[in-house]
């Protein structure tokens, strides 16, 4: 029998591997992809809620749709913004781009 | 019988959830990275119809698999050539990253294990989408029309960012 803890854990662990890619990626391309694998930890989470403690409401799948609707935005964004940055200086690695330090 | 045959399900489904994320974070050719994340997107759809949220597995694989996997690959594609040195990524910092990762996930599994979820014992709504339509334009209408105004502006703003000047 499948609880709503296994649920939690499978989408903890799915989080915590997004963590660590975000930690350990040095591509701003893997860092997006890192980024997406907390999202889908996120929904699973919704989704499960939504199924085991209010069934008949579906409050978590209206806030999975927005959160789906978000991380495309966040996606279309974040990579023009790679894009432009890898026109300007020919690099997608985040160590190396420090213009907005001093 | 249909308990145990749905527990195998997820079990496999999650095995495929963790070792296909794991693939992700740590490959070195990010366009094998990418097509693990696809698989990962394949495999979420799954819980969630697992989950009887048809609706939502559906919508993950039209925009996750459709549509998002599709960005990436432009981005990889517009940004170099996939078997040139600037792809060749190389992970850093891996040590204390397995360390700080470790020490959250057992928190946050400790926590998962000594909580007791009010967990209703009514069965779910068979017809999801009548009720998520219902749900978003009544009582989410607001945030329905706000996220609308975030697509649009995400677009433009998109295009002007990526804009050739």
């Amino acid at each position: 029998m499948i609880t709503l803890n296994h649920y939690l854990a499978l989408s903890a662990i799915l989080f915590c591997v997004g963590i660590y890619g975000i930690f350990t990626r040095r591509n701003a391309i893997g860092i997006l992809m890192s980024i997406e694998l907390m999202f889908n930890a996120a929904n699973i989470n919704f989704i499960a809620f939504s199924k085991f403690i209010t069934p008949t409401l579906l409050t978590g799948q209206v806030f999975a749709v927005f959160v789906i609707t978000i991380a495309a935005a966040e996606a279309t964004v974040a990579l023009a913004i790679v894009i432009l940055i890898y026109r300007h200086h020919k690099e997608i690695n985040v160590d190396k781009i420090n213009i907005m330090k001093w | 019988m249909e308990n145990s045959v749905q527990s195998a399900i997820f079990y496999i489904l999650a095995a495929i959830i963790v070792c296909s994320a794991v693939l992700v974070v740590t490959l070195k050719n990010i366009f094998h990275s990418l097509l693990f994340l696809v698989l990962t997107f394949f495999s979420v759809a799954g819980i969630y119809v697992l989950l009887h949220a048809e609706f939502l597995a559906a919508v993950q694989v039209l925009i996750y698999v459709g549509a998002i996997t599709v960005l990436l690959i432009f981005a990889i594609m517009m940004t170099a050539q996939i078997y040139s040195p600037a792809l060749r990524q190389s992970n850093q910092q891996v040590i204390p990253g397995i360390i700080v990762v470790g020490i959250l996930l057992v928190v946050t599994l400790t926590v998962l294990g000594n909580t007791t979820w009010r967990v209703s014992e009514k069965l779910p709504a068979s017809q999801s989408v009548n009720l998520i339509g219902k749900s978003l334009l009544t009582t989410y209408v607001l945030p329905f029309e706000v996220v609308s105004v975030v697509l649009i502006t995400a677009l433009i703003g998109a295009i002007i960012i990526a804009r050739r000047d």
